[in-house]
Parts: C-alpha cells; sequence; structure tokens
C-alpha cells in the first residue's frame, strides 16, 4: 500500500516536472518568436534643448502686435476679450504670472531643460519634467500610468499631465490648466482647455507639437510646432521672477478698453497690409482659401508693388553667424508692453 | 521595466531599398502620407505667408549682407518677364506656400508630391539615381527619401515598428526665392525635411513639415521652420493655380 502510494507520488512528481519542462520550452520559444509583453522604446530626452530663432520670429523675440490674432481660431468670446484687453492688467497682483502657461513652450524665447524624475521599486521613470524660468511651475509628465485628479481640483500653473510612448514618440495630455494667453496681445485660453503634446525625436532634433483644445474661447484646436536642437551649453532657468510690479495701475483697478474703443487696433493693417477681418482671427484665418478673399484687397492697395518694410525688417543683426540665441533684456510683460501704451480705463 | 535607448529609430535607407528581398519603400512604409492635405496655418509666419511679405522684410531669416542686396533688387515684373514667377515656390520655400497636397505613389520607389499653389511636383525616390542627381536643375531638385521606424517591442531585438516619419534630402536646385519679397537662397541651398504625421486633439490627421534649409552662399546658420498641414478626406479644396510672382 505504501510502496503504491510512493509510485502515485512519484509519478505525479514526474508528470508535473515533465509539465513544467514543456511550459519553460514553450515560454522560451514564445519569448523567442514574438514578445509578450508589449513596451515602448523610450528615448532618453534628457538635456537641454533650443529652438532656432528663424521660426514665427515676430511672435517669439519681438512679442506679438497688438490686433495680431491672425491665425488663431478664435471664437466671438475670445475676440471680444482680445480685443477689449490691456496689458497693464498684467501689472495686476493676481494676473503677473499669467503669461507663464504651458503654452510658453511654443511662444517664449526660451531654452528648456529637459529630464526624467526616477521611482519605484526598480527605480524606473515615472515622470518627464520640462522647465524653463525656476518660478513658472514647469510641465511634468508622469508617465506611471496615474489618474488625473477631480476636475474640481484647484492646480497650479504647472497644470496636470500624464503621457505615454508610441515608438519613441511622447505624446502627453495636460488637463487643470489655469487661464493663460496663447498670444500675448489678449489672445488667451480658459481654464477648460485641454492640451495634447506630441514629442518627435529625430537624433538631436525635438520636434514639439501642441494642440490646444477650448471650448470658450476657441472654435477649433489651435495647433503649433516648434523645433529644438540639443544645445551645446547647459540651459540657464535664470529669468526674470514672476514678481508684481507696480505700473501706475491703481489697486483694484482693472486695465481694459470697452468694445470699439481699442485704439491700437490697427497695426497689421499699418505695418502688414493686413485688414481688420484678418487681423482680428477666427479659424477661417487659418485655411489656404482665406487668401482668394484677401487677394482683392491686397492687390487693390499695391496693385504693381507693395509698400517698403520700414520697421521689424531684419533678423537678429547678424548674431546668427556666432549661432548665439538672442535673449531678450525684459521680461515678457515688459516686452509685450513696449508697443502697448498704458491703457486708460 | 522600460528601457531607455540613445534612439530608437532605424532608418529604411535607400540602399535598401529595391534589394533582393527587401520590401520596396511602398510596403515598407510605417506610416501612410497619401491622400489629399491642407496647410493650417495659425499664426507661425502667418504675415509672411497668407500675404505678400513686405519688400526688405527679411525678419527671421540669417540673410547674409550678399543676400540683402539680391533682395533689394526684387521686381515682381520683371521675374514675370522672364517666365520666372515661381522662384518662390521651389522646394526650399513650397512647403510654407498656403496650399494643398495631393501625395501619392508614383511607384513602389518613388512618393509624389503634387501641390495646388504654383502646380508644382515633387518626387521623393527611395533608390537615388546618380543620372538624375545630375540632372540640370530645378525649382524642386532632386530628393532622395529615407524612413525613420519608432518601434515597440519587450527590449529583445529590434521591435515592431509602429510609427515612423519620412525624411527627405532635396539639392540640384534652381535658386530662388524663401519668401515671395525675393529672399534669396541659392543653386548651392540644400533642404532636409522631416515628414512627421500626428494626431489631431479633434481625431483629424495632422502632418508637421520641419524644414532645414541649408544655403552657403547667402545664409549664416540654417533656415529652420516648421508647417503644419490637416489630412481631407477628399479633393473638396484642390484649386491649381499658377505661379505668381506678386501675390
Amino acid at each position: 500500500m505504501a510502496s503504491n502510494q510512493l509510485r502515485l507520488r512519484v509519478r505525479g512528481m514526474a508528470a508535473r516536472g515533465m509539465a513544467f519542462v514543456i511550459a519553460l520550452i514553450f515560454t522560451s520559444l514564445a519569448l523567442l518568436v514574438e514578445p509578450q509583453v508589449v513596451v515602448a522604446q523610450e528615448v532618453d530626452l534628457s538635456g537641454s534643448w533650443t529652438s532656432p530663432p528663424t521660426n514665427n520670429v515676430l511672435e517669439v523675440y519681438e512679442g506679438p502686435f497688438t490686433d495680431d490674432w491672425t491665425g488663431m481660431p478664435l471664437s466671438a468670446a475670445g475676440r471680444a476679450l482680445a480685443q477689449s484687453w490691456s496689458a497693464g492688467a498684467l501689472a495686476e497682483p493676481e494676473r503677473t504670472c499669467q503669461l507663464y502657461g504651458q503654452w510658453k513652450y511654443m511662444t517664449f524665447p526660451f531654452e528648456i531643460k529637459i529630464w526624467p524624475s526616477n521611482g519605484g521599486p526598480t527605480d524606473q521613470i515615472v515622470a518627464w519634467n520640462l522647465q524653463k524660468a525656476e518660478d513658472e511651475g514647469g510641465m511634468k509628465i508622469w508617465m506611471d500610468g496615474r489618474k488625473p485628479p477631480s476636475k474640481y481640483l484647484d492646480y497650479s500653473r504647472g497644470a496636470f499631465t500624464t503621457g505615454h510612448w508610441k515608438g519613441s514618440t511622447l505624446i502627453a495630455e495636460t488637463t487643470h490648466l489655469k487661464m493663460a494667453p496663447a498670444r500675448n496681445n489678449g489672445g488667451y485660453y480658459s481654464d477648460r482647455s485641454t492640451l495634447t503634446s506630441t514629442f518627435i525625436p529625430h537624433g538631436d532634433t525635438l520636434i514639439m507639437v501642441f494642440d490646444l483644445n477650448d471650448p470658450v474661447y476657441f472654435t477649433q484646436p489651435y495647433v503649433y510646432s516648434r523645433v529644438w536642437t540639443r544645445a551645446t551649453r547647459p540651459a540657464s532657468t535664470a529669468w526674470p521672477p514672476c514678481i508684481v510690479n507696480y505700473e501706475g495701475v491703481a489697486e483694484g483697478v482693472v486695465p481694459f478698453y470697452l468694445p470699439g474703443k481699442n485704439p491700437l487696433l490697427n497695426q497689421m493693417m499699418q505695418l502688414f497690409h493686413v485688414p481688420e477681418y484678418a487681423s482680428e482671427g477666427g479659424a477661417q484665418t487659418m485655411y489656404p482659401a482665406f487668401r482668394d478673399k484677401l487677394k482683392a484687397d491686397y492687390l487693390k492697395l499695391y496693385p504693381t508693388f507693395p509698400k517698403q518694410c520700414t520697421q521689424y525688417c531684419t533678423n537678429f543683426r547678424g548674431q546668427q553667424a556666432a549661432g548665439n540665441i538672442p535673449q531678450p533684456s525684459a521680461s515678457p510683460a515688459a516686452k509685450s508692453g513696449r508697443r502697448k501704451p498704458q491703457s486708460k480705463p | 521595466m522600460l528601457v531607455s535607448l540613445a534612439t530608437a529609430t532605424a532608418v529604411y535607407a535607400q540602399g535598401q531599398a529595391g534589394t533582393r528581398g527587401a520590401p520596396s519603400a511602398q510596403a515598407a512604409a510605417p506610416v501612410d502620407l497619401t491622400g489629399y492635405w491642407e496647410s493650417l496655418v495659425t499664426d507661425e509666419d502667418w504675415v509672411y505667408r497668407m500675404v505678400t511679405p513686405r519688400p526688405g522684410d527679411y525678419a527671421g531669416v540669417p540673410l547674409k549682407p550678399n543676400g540683402l542686396q539680391v533682395m533689394a533688387a526684387w521686381d515682381p515684373a520683371k521675374d514675370t518677364a522672364a517666365g520666372e514667377q515661381c522662384k518662390s515656390y521651389g522646394a526650399p520655400a513650397i512647403m510654407r506656400v498656403p496650399e494643398h497636397l495631393h501625395i501619392t505613389w508614383q511607384d513602389a520607389q518613388t512618393l509624389k508630391v503634387e501641390t495646388d499653389a504654383g502646380e508644382q511636383v515633387r518626387l521623393f525616390n527611395f533608390v537615388p539615381s546618380t543620372a538624375a542627381a545630375q540632372a540640370p536643375r530645378t525649382w524642386q531638385g532632386y530628393s532622395v527619401a529615407e524612413w525613420e521606424f519608432q518601434r515597440q517591442g519587450a527590449g529583445r531585438g529590434p521591435g515592431k515598428a509602429v510609427w515612423g516619419a519620412l525624411k527627405v534630402t532635396t539639392s540640384n536646385l534652381k535658386a530662388g526665392y524663401l519668401r515671395k519679397n525675393g529672399v534669396p537662397y541659392s543653386e548651392k541651398t540644400s533642404v532636409m525635411e522631416y515628414y512627421d504625421p500626428v494626431q489631431e486633439s479633434n481625431g483629424d490627421g495632422l502632418m508637421i513639415v520641419s524644414s532645414f534649409v541649408t544655403d552657403p552662399v547667402y545664409l549664416f546658420s540654417p533656415f529652420v521652420t516648421t508647417d503644419n498641414f490637416v489630412k481631407l478626406p477628399s479633393a473638396a479644396g484642390w484649386k491649381p493655380s499658377a505661379c505668381s510672382a506678386m501675390w
């Protein structure tokens, strides 16, 4: 009886052993033939990045003109806000840091730093960080699969971002944005916006695509792209701090223009021959067909030869020859205000 | 565990295309760029693209002093009389012209890009031809193409190609204008471009074309730009128009 039980036990052990060996063989074959766990091939984005001063130079370096909302899919509400906006509003304590929204990565003359945050039991990458200025919040892209917090939760200017890889492309989704300018002349996005950012690496080139969806101030997604290249020197995060400056605006006063009273809505016509129906923006101004509308008016004004350029005509005084990226000498708010005389409430 | 790699792209170089056993460029394509596309001109250089830039305006272009002289001599009437009204539609500038694109495979190794603005045709050759590269210079020059693959796998082997981009290098160009107002590029110019498809938040297809224009004659440094295109479901909006020197 005991020997029978022993034989059965041995037979059982042999069967289990055989099953284990077969399973091991099949598992090994499966690993050789087709990976079972699909994992993205993550690219190391860490380092300092600089953007060539050739793309969208007026916006990035000079700052937008007071009435340039061309190519922005502004809704009626977005347009009304833009045309009533005064740069003096940025001198108010509660609005001083409004410029430092997430969109700044597309339109500011920054170099940026990107670095990973590691964590977890295997010290894997749990987030990617983008940062320019010390006190602007940066963008932290969580890669650990965490869920967004409640939509009612107030968040910092850094907002909340999660990301995933598609091949070697990093795709990030941002929620909990604060209201901020997409263009520093009153072209705002609301705090109901969401942002999809795509980071496409090509060796030492990084292409960033921002896609801003705002149900309040836009009628369509606002898409923007920018090329970055690896910087030869570390990016500095030093930048004028986000502090309140006295610009002659009394406490409690909100500078603005009443409808039809903004005296700064003719710069685009004066400088670039762009009529108001174009400079006021709207989704139609983003598409080639809009040129047909502009053509007749333009050729009526300039049938044979356009008006000569007299302002904002040059590059950066030859600085490209030395490969230097010009840095603005004043804060973006001050720069933006340069062409925006103090409003009279 | 996610593994950081220095690069996860692999290049489907022209040398592989057409060799015995290797799939054609069309068969190997990691992304489908074919179809109709429309320029999406957000405010990126809108005033230089949607209207004729002011004479003498070269903001953002790293133009050398000799380029300034050429620009100062811009005369659209003279260009038209000389039959050179397509000078601002050459490969270094054509993707910035507000337009529609029609992308098709001319054959299994050649991608064809047609534009309605200026009615230009670009051919992206995955199998380079020395003879074609030495042909007379043209506005669109001679372009060599290759795929860049982005892979996804378990860290064993190269993984499966799940995404990718097109890289195009163009030379053998006829001298022309980077902008309609006579900002020049020379015939020694070369253009390197990436074509990256992405998806818009509303579900539409997008294509980002990043261009690096290098000209040792008139430019201090590469003229780097990006242009966005949105995918169209049909040819609606396709409106061929001849080159214009003035508009």
